[in-house]
């Protein structure tokens, strides 16, 4: 018999990055639950990354969660904040990094520092532009980086190859709104005549994040509490086997208030080999009819573009 | 009497440089004329050449020269960056102000006696964080990103065995510095890669029905009726419209200003003073540092700092005091 696609050597594994959006906990829960019970993904990123004051709100249904996840044979990965400033955030930090049970996904420079000498994983918001920086974090224990979203195809090849060589993986974001900034400032609690120590958690009213749009109408970016994500949301469907030959070895699904478990079933049978791009891409907008695409930073242009033109790879 | 606070102040060119150690600048940063540096754009920095001449300059005048090779080298394309480490080391410069942890490693490495900075670029705002670039690559200080209150860095310097060194005057990045892709999603090009936050070559104004509307590549940042001063279209201090309402939701077009803060600041255990704008002329330059250095001198005497009205040199007039005050959030 012929080898599939996903028996050969370059096959790739398909991740759920961590929610970004602060859904109510039910919500949460049973989010995981269908991922757990259905969802064609290999790896599932866990926990709050953009607000501290939210974690409180899952927190109860973390150990199901796990445990339901774990159980049907996922790997489950405790991701941490971006931008950490507090005793308080520091010392969960602390917490988290000092337990053996759980690979922890570092987002800053303080929980790479804590986790050194064991393995884990860096996450998109750790500043890995180049191959010095990304030796660096491999000596000291990182086995997967999961790079930043501004990253170019070329930056990506050479990545890869370095990744390959020192036998750690290269991780990127492949669907989802683009994390693209993070502040000591909430603007959902701004844009609500609020502050951050007076939020009243403004940000659970919107599932996807707060519109964003110019003077004129377009628009433009998501406001997410601290964070600011595109309005567009990334879709490299079409440069997956790109990115497969280039050596990455894992793709990230950003989770968004579509249905996620069909979102990572199109990726994973275009990983296999199983549909072609034209009937996937088809499937994909369907499934998240109402985003724009983009896939600019691939192509070292702008980050809202769309670049159809495959000449440019 | 206190130690007195070190005033680092900014040069874009050489003119401005001999403002600023006019003026009583304790240091200079500079940067060279190229993508190594956070301030990449047009007609500004420094050849080799000139950094040489200017280091002697300064040095002549007990002023220290800093500098900035702040960008996150490109992936595959290492030596430019390699290179002005190198080149810095080689011209006898006072310090380098560094972010990408690569580039910290080689320098590290290849000059151990080169003093090295932390740049703003690397966003470090915890002590777990500036501990971990004191003891992996040696770094004397750390410019603090502008995300912590004067109380979290009263904190802050309790924990940690480096100098800190805050912005106090200029420009204001409200995202965490070097963790913002706005302006790379909008224009392409970035601050982290390339150096330019919101770049000129972007830029448009274009009079439409009696309003002038300043854009950022294919995206409207602002418009200005005929009696409203246009500024310039920097991305996070645009005009937009979340829930149907058109606010600066980011922030107004204003600069940080807290001189009044500096007695404050000097007991929250701060080393050094940063000034923002490597982009202005040698007349702004000299007027804000003269104004700094005096303030700096008074507070060292345990006096207020006299009051200057230095509104006339920020954006729009307007200044804040930003996140240093626990509100700002």
């Amino acid at each position: 018999m012929a080898m599939t696609k996903s028996q050969s050597t370059n096959t790739a594994k398909l991740s759920l990055g961590p929610l970004m959006f602060n859904w109510p906990a039910e919500k949460w829960r049973d989010f995981y639950f269908r991922i757990a019970d259905e969802a064609t993904v290999d790896t599932v990123y866990l926990g709050e990354v953009v607000c501290s004051k939210r974690t409180s709100f899952f927190e109860p249904h973390l150990a199901d969660v796990i445990e339901r996840l774990q159980g049907a044979g996922k790997e489950v990965v405790l991701s941490t904040l971006a931008l950490v400033m507090t005793d308080r955030e520091m010392g969960q930090i602390r917490a988290v990094t000092g337990s053996d049970e759980i690979v922890v996904e570092a987002n800053d420079v303080s929980t790479v520092s804590l986790s050194a000498g064991r393995s884990h994983v860096i996450g998109p918001f750790v500043n890995v532009y180049n191959e010095g920086t990304l030796e660096f974090f491999a000596r000291r224990g990182a086995t997967r980086i999961c790079l930043p979203v501004e990253v170019s195809a070329p930056t990506l090849a050479v990545l890869s190859a370095k990744a390959e060589q020192l036998g750690i993986e290269i991780e990127t974001i492949v669907f989802g709104r683009l994390p693209l900034a993070v502040s000591a400032r909430c603007y959902h609690a701004r844009a609500h005549n609020l502050n951050k120590g007076g939020c009243e958690f403004v940000c659970a009213e919107d599932r996807d994040g707060l519109d964003l749009e110019t003077l004129d109408g377009k628009s433009f970016l998501t406001v997410n509490g601290t964070q600011t994500l595109s309005d567009s949301c990334c879709n490299l469907l079409a440069e997956v086997d790109a990115m497969r030959d280039m050596g990455v070895r894992r793709f990230r699904l950003s989770p968004q208030d579509v249905d996620m478990v069909a979102v990572a079933k199109v990726f994973r049978d275009v990983i296999d080999g199983r549909t072609e791009i034209a009937e996937a891409s088809r499937h994909i907008e369907k499934l998240a009819q109402r985003f724009t695409f983009s896939n600019g930073y691939f192509y070292g242009v702008e980050g809202a573009q769309m670049v159809l033109d495959q000449r440019f790879v | 009497m206190t130690d007195a606070l070190e005033l680092v102040c900014p040069a874009g060119t050489p003119a401005a440089l001999r403002a600023a150690v006019q003026a009583g600048a304790d240091s200079v940063y500079l940067g060279f004329r190229d993508e190594t540096n956070a301030r990449n754009f047009p007609g500004l920095n420094f050849s080799r050449d000139e950094l040489a001449a200017n280091i002697e300059f300064a040095h002549g005048h007990d002023v220290r020269i800093l500098v900035a090779i702040n960008t996150y080298p490109e992936a595959g394309n290492p030596s430019p960056w390699h290179q002005a480490v190198d080149d810095a080391a080689l011209l006898g410069a006072d310090a380098v102000i560094l972010a990408d942890i690569g580039l910290l490693d080689y320098t590290t490495n290849k000059h151990p006696q080169l003093r090295r900075h932390l740049s703003v670029q690397a966003s470090a705002s915890n002590p777990e964080s500036i501990n971990f670039y004191h003891k992996n690559f040696g770094v004397k200080r750390v410019v603090l990103p502008r995300v912590l209150s004067v109380a979290e860095i009263t904190k802050l310097n309790s924990h940690i065995d480096v100098e800190t060194e805050v912005f106090v005057f200029g420009g204001l990045c409200v995202m965490a510095e070097g963790r913002c892709a706005l302006s790379s999603y909008a224009t392409g090009v970035s601050p982290n890669k390339n150096g330019a936050c919101s770049p000129a070559s972007h830029v448009r104004y274009e009079e439409t029905g009696g309003k002038l509307v300043s854009r950022l590549g294919d995206y409207v940042i602002n418009e200005f009726s005929n009696d409203e001063p246009a500024g310039y279209p920097t991305l996070c201090k645009g005009r937009f419209v979340t829930n149907d309402t058109a606010s600066y939701l980011f922030e107004e077009p204003t600069s940080l200003s807290v001189f009044m803060m500096l007695p404050e600041l000097s007991k929250a255990g701060v080393t050094a003073l940063k000034i923002e704008g490597r982009q202005r002329g040698r007349a702004y330059v000299s007027s804000v540092v003269s104004s700094f250095r005096q303030a700096v001198d008074a507070v060292a005497q345990g006096q207020p700092p006299p009051s200057i009205d230095l509104s006339n040199l920020s954006e729009g007039g307007r200044q804040t005091t930003g996140v240093y005050e626990k509100t700002w959030r």
